[in-house]
This record gives C-alpha cells, sequence and structure tokens, in this order.
C-alpha cells in the first residue's frame, strides 16, 4: 500500500494531474441529479469503450477485402476461439449503443437539459446521434455479406436522386462502377479512422461541456429557465443543497453501465453474432436483403411512399429533420424545463416512439413484398377446395401456376402484398373480377396476356367460390334483368 | 526594415508563418482532392462502360427470359464474387433480344423472373414489372433498367459496367416506356 502510494506520488509530481482531477471528481451536483434517470449518457461512453476494444479485437483477423472478407468472418466465428462471441459483443454492442442513445435523447429532452445555457451540448449530441448511425450503417456494411451488398444498393440508389451530382455520388461512394473492393475498403476506413476520430472528438467536447456547465438540475414545475439569472440560480443550488458527483452520483452510473455490459455479453452469450448472411456474389439473386434493426423503419417507410414522393421525402426529409432538431434550443432556449408543463414535447415523443414501432413492427413482418415461393411452397388449404366442381379446381390450380399466391393470402397464409381473397366474392362480382384480372390495376399488375381464356374462365370460378359458407356472393343485379334471366339464377361463366 | 506601429517584429513572421503554411496547404489539398475525386474523374474522361460478350445466342432460346452473368469490365483482383453481375435476357422472337438490369428501378435489389405468371417481381419493397420491363405494380418510378446489345458472330454483347441507379445520367441504360 505505501508503495502504490509513493509511485502515485511520484507520478503526481510530474504530471501535476491529480488536483485538476479531484477537483472535478468532487465538483458538487444538484442533490436530485444522483438518479437513475441521469445514468444513461455515462453508459453509452461505456458502451463506446466495449465498441472500442471488441473492434480493435476484430481488427487482428477481420481482412477488409472484397474478396476475403466474408471468408474472415468465418474464420473468426468458427475457426478462431472464441471469434463468435467477439463478433456476438461487437454486434449486440453495437444495437445497445443506439438504443442508449436514443433513451439518454428522450430524457434530455423531456427534462428540458438542452435549454440556456446547455445549447451547444445538445447540439453535439445530435451529431454524436448522426455519428452513432453512421457507425452501425457502416458496420453492417463491413458484415459484408448478403445485406450489405444489396443495402449498399439501396444506399446507391437513394444517393444517385440527388439532382445534378446523384451519379457522381455514387461512384464516390462506391469507389467505382459497382459494389466492389474499393466499396468495402472505404467503409472500413470510415467505419475505423474517420467516424470514430469524429465521435471520440464530440465525446470529449459533449462531456467537457458538461463537465463546464454543470449536469442540469432536476426540472421542477414553475422553476422557468431565463437566461438572466439561470446561472446564479444553478450555482446557488449547487451551493445549498449538492452532492460532491464522486461518490455521491457516481455510484449509480457505475451499477448500471456494469448491468449494461452485462446484457450485451449475456445477448452475445445466447443469441450469438449477427451473420453473416450468404456470400456477398450478386448472382446469387435468391435473397431478401433487409437492413439491421435500426434501419428497419426507414426499409418501411421507403415501401409506402409513393413513387411522385419518394425523391423529396427522402432528399428533404431528413434535412428538415436534422434542422429541427439543432434549432430546437434556439426556439426554445427558455421557459419551462419540467415535462409536466411541456404536454407538446411529451405528444412529441409519443409520436415518435409509436410512428418508429409501427414502422419497426411492419418491417419485420414485410406484408408489401411477395412471398417469392408462396407459389411452390404454400398450397391452398383444403377448405377451400373441398365439394368444388373440375372447373374450379383447375381455377385453384392456375391460382398457384401464375403466382396469384403470392400476392393475395387464402386462410393467413401467402403474400399480403395484395388484399386477402378469403371472401372476395363477397367485394367483386364476377364481371369485376374478371375486369380485375385482365387489366389489373390498383397496383396488381395485369394478367391480360398471360392468361389465355380457359384459364381466366377457371380462375374466376375459383375465385368466386371464396365466400363465407351461407352468404351469397355479390352480384350484379342489372345484369340479370340485361340478360332476363332469374335473379336467383347464378350467373352464368361464360364469357 | 521597420514596421508599422503596434506591430512586433515576431508578430509579421508569424504572420508571414501562417500565410506560408496557408499556400503550403493549398498546393497539398490540391492532390488530395484529385485523389479522393478519382472514382468521378474516371467517369467523366473514359466512362465505365465496354462491349461484354454474355454468351452465344443458342443459350437464351427464342421466347424465354434467362438469367445471364458477365465479368465486370472494370475490376481489381480482391473484387472477389463482388465482380461477377447478374442479368436478365429476354429473346423476344429470335432476333430481337431485350437485355435487363437486375437491379430494381425502386431501389436496386435482384428481381426475379417468373415465366409462369410473366413477371418479374422484387422482394425488397414489392416492386414488379412485366416481361418487356415496362412497370407492373409496386414503388419503382418507371420500368427495368435495359442495357444496349448487339449480335456479333453468333455470340450476344451487351454495353455495361456501372451499376444502374434510378438518378444515373447517362445514356447507356436506356429507358423502358410503360406499354399503354
Amino acid at each position: 500500500m505505501r508503495l502504490i502510494n509513493s509511485i502515485g506520488e511520484w507520478l503526481d509530481a510530474r504530471l501535476q494531474l491529480g488536483s485538476s482531477v479531484r477537483e472535478t471528481a468532487e465538483h458538487p451536483v444538484p442533490r436530485e441529479t444522483a438518479s437513475w434517470f441521469y445514468v444513461f449518457g455515462s453508459a453509452a461512453f461505456v458502451v463506446f469503450l466495449l465498441q472500442i476494444v471488441t473492434g480493435i479485437m476484430l481488427a487482428l483477423i477481420y481482412v477488409p477485402s472484397a474478396g476475403e472478407a466474408w471468408n474472415s468472418l468465418q474464420t473468426l466465428n468458427h475457426n478462431v476461439a472464441l471469434g463468435w462471441f467477439i463478433r456476438g459483443l461487437h454486434g449486440w454492442g453495437s444495437n445497445f449503443m443506439v438504443a442508449i442513445v436514443l433513451i439518454h435523447m428522450v430524457q434530455v429532452f423531456l427534462f428540458g437539459a438542452y435549454k440556456y445555457p446547455r445549447e451547444l451540448t445538445w447540439i453535439v449530441g445530435v451529431f454524436l446521434l448522426l455519428v452513432t448511425l453512421g457507425m452501425a450503417f457502416t458496420g453492417q456494411v463491413l458484415r459484408f455479406d448478403q445485406d450489405a451488398y444489396w443495402g449498399l444498393g439501396i444506399g446507391a440508389s437513394i444517393a444517385s436522386r440527388v439532382p445534378l451530382m446523384g451519379p457522381s455520388i455514387v461512384n464516390l461512394m462506391l469507389g467505382g462502377p459497382i459494389i466492389a473492393g474499393a466499396t468495402l475498403s472505404r467503409f472500413f476506413a470510415l467505419h475505423v479512422f474517420v467516424v470514430p476520430g469524429l465521435l471520440i472528438a464530440f465525446v470529449a467536447v459533449h462531456i467537457l461541456m458538461v463537465l463546464k456547465l454543470g449536469i442540469n438540475e432536476w426540472p421542477m414545475p414553475g422553476r422557468v429557465v431565463r437566461k438572466a439569472t439561470y446561472i446564479k440560480d444553478y450555482h446557488e443550488l449547487t451551493k445549498k443543497d449538492g452532492i460532491p458527483f464522486v461518490p455521491g452520483a457516481i455510484w449509480k452510473d457505475l451499477f448500471f453501465a456494469a448491468f449494461i455490459l452485462l446484457s450485451i455479453a449475456a445477448c452475445a452469450w445466447y443469441f450469438g453474432p449477427f451473420g453473416p448472411s450468404g456470400p456477398p456474389d450478386p448472382t446469387i439473386i435468391q435473397t431478401a436483403p433487409r437492413p439491421d434493426y435500426f434501419f428497419l423503419w426507414l426499409y418501411a417507410v421507403l415501401s409506402f411512399l409513393p413513387p411522385s414522393m419518394e425523391t423529396p421525402a427522402l432528399l428533404i426529409g431528413p434535412v428538415v429533420g436534422i434542422l429541427a432538431l439543432l434549432l430546437l434550443p434556439f426556439v426554445f432556449g427558455e421557459g419551462e424545463k419540467s415535462w409536466r408543463r411541456r404536454p407538446t414535447a411529451v405528444l412529441t415523443i409519443l409520436l415518435a416512439a409509436v410512428s418508429l414501432g409501427t414502422f419497426t413492427r411492419l418491417a419485420e413482418h414485410t406484408p408489401w413484398s411477395p412471398v417469392m415461393d408462396a407459389w411452390s411452397g404454400i398450397p391452398i388449404p383444403s377448405e377451400f377446395l373441398h365439394n368444388r366442381s373440375a372447373l374450379e379446381r383447375q381455377g385453384a390450380l392456375v391460382f398457384q401456376v401464375k403466382q396469384c399466391h403470392n400476392c393475395h393470402s387464402l386462410g393467413e397464409q401467402g403474400g399480403k402484398r395484395g388484399p386477402a381473397l378469403d371472401a372476395v366474392a363477397m367485394r367483386l362480382t364476377q364481371d369485376q373480377l374478371i375486369r380485375q384480372v385482365i387489366q389489373g390495376g390498383g397496383n396488381m399488375p395485369a394478367y391480360g396476356k398471360n392468361l389465355s381464356p380457359a384459364e381466366t374462365t377457371a380462375l374466376v370460378a375459383f375465385l368466386e367460390t371464396l365466400h363465407p359458407a351461407g352468404q351469397s356472393p355479390a352480384r350484379d343485379a342489372s345484369r340479370a334483368v340485361a340478360l332476363g334471366t332469374d335473379a336467383g339464377e347464378p350467373p352464368s361463366t361464360d364469357q | 526594415m521597420s514596421f508599422p506601429p503596434g506591430v512586433t517584429r515576431r508578430d509579421f513572421f508569424m504572420k508571414i508563418g501562417i500565410f506560408f503554411n496557408g499556400i503550403v496547404g493549398v498546393v497539398l489539398a490540391v492532390p488530395i482532392v484529385r485523389y479522393l475525386l478519382s472514382p468521378v474523374a474516371r467517369e467523366r474522361k473514359a466512362g465505365y462502360e465496354s462491349w461484354i460478350p454474355l454468351g452465344n445466342l443458342e443459350q437464351f432460346p427464342s421466347g424465354e427470359t434467362r438469367l445471364a452473368t458477365y465479368r465486370n469490365p472494370v475490376v481489381n483482383t480482391w473484387d472477389g464474387d463482388t465482380a461477377d453481375i447478374a442479368c436478365w435476357v429476354r429473346n423476344v422472337d429470335g432476333k430481337t433480344f431485350q437485355v435487363f438490369a437486375i437491379n430494381c428501378a425502386h431501389l436496386g435489389c435482384p428481381v426475379r423472373w417468373f415465366p409462369q405468371s410473366n413477371l418479374f417481381m422484387c422482394p425488397c419493397h414489392g416492386g414488379a414489372y412485366y416481361q418487356d420491363g415496362s412497370r407492373a405494380s409496386g414503388p419503382p418510378e418507371r420500368g427495368l433498367f435495359e442495357y444496349h446489345y448487339r449480335i456479333e458472330s453468333g455470340k450476344l454483347l451487351i454495353k455495361a459496367g456501372e451499376m444502374p441507379t434510378p438518378g444515373q445520367a447517362s445514356n447507356i441504360v436506356r429507358e423502358i416506356r410503360p406499354c399503354a
């Protein structure tokens, strides 16, 4: 013990850091900020440290070459002792980091911490969110598999829509005309050098400002921020009712950080690393690429935007969103901090959470995508075929062979791209069915050229059987009159 | 040498030093920027595209649409499988061909051909195209990208080399107008 003390004294005599470190550690913070609500910033920082350490571990084996990257990931997963676990830590660490950064942001927003004098801390925080997402996207590219390859294609397709510069931006992003070796090399440089450099710089400034300006006090309804008096009030508060940060508040940060690290390790251990999925061979087209978890909402938005809205929304939407975040502390720099007096702020968070949650959930099911193998892999449930005529069964066959099942479900099975057809005969008359099949429309391709008259007749005969038992299908009353047949008689199928 | 009042000799030299570093900075920035822009500059000068054989005509039976692959003409040894590009070849009537890019015109995912329903379908966001490449349904704003082709001594050649993207100004990949 005496040896450690004397070494410490020897070092401090030369470094001259002891007193300033002690001063920083023991600076007074408002008593109520020693709260479990104030642990997310430090937890994000600790996860970032984990990412640095595990990232360096992975770089010992990983080969940033388009021809070898996928193989080196297989080696990491299977041939290097606990390589799979380090990959798991890094992958789950990335998900946890994005999640904690978002939670931290929500807490800071609801506690009004972005208001005077902490506007710049918030702005640097917005940059930190952007570089964290940048790390998540570039990291997904380094896991150079099918998802990464086609994900880059999606990125390039979005970038190409920038007016005038689009194609040049694509070449710059890919490092050439196609997604290939140069693309992976530059995303490696971004993920390992450029973006982490920015991240370290922003984190340093962010933490420095928290120390210099003091942690945001616990918001009390009625305690209003005014530029003229805030700093004096804050200093009085910390003097009157402050506790030293160490150990008064830091023990909760330490507990939570350890809990998060343990959770990441548990996820890595039980669920293992992410991928890689199939090799990045663009001639393997039997693939349905999907982005990582935190970009799933965007994947869903892209399938719901109408074509005319897509380019403006993709190019202008992010700019507006980021500008709104950056301007927030200037527009609402004073006033109430407490969420109890800021219903709009609470509603904004709820709206964002519900929207992102809904889109993410939808993207997990991709109801907008055809089920590519439904026609050959998912049979029509037998209750739709019982007691059917030969013509109707022939129609069921046409339904499968012409891939109708890829987009339309029967008995909850099959594609969800188009409407479920379990009761289609209740909605459309025979004429309307024929017209819809032949001409398409309403986002359905026209099948007129691909179906013979006999096939159309059979298919429509099958579709007309799709109605709940005991309920009669939709019928065109005027048609019966025009043809002079009895309205009770089923309409004839010859066209 | 005399200095204006209030400016010391050291101030003066410091300013010269800053100015000198500024000049050196610009001199170094020119090659650095040129280096960074090389993927773009290359496109402007020579272009990435060239004529590539896809195979003998017998590989593409009349009236059918088949998958073909080629090695991208601009290639490095470390590109691995990524330089192998797929495309769809449609032999319309034995004499006329259509060669479609594999990339969906929406966001570039690989479209699949379904000969039974004569449709191309995209697994990502559900774009669908007719057999002539025109848009059938879904989010794409246009039909599939189509390569220029020519036939030379019994072989089918296409002009390719760059991944087609929706915003591409290049006239190499021509737009297919929707039928009627």
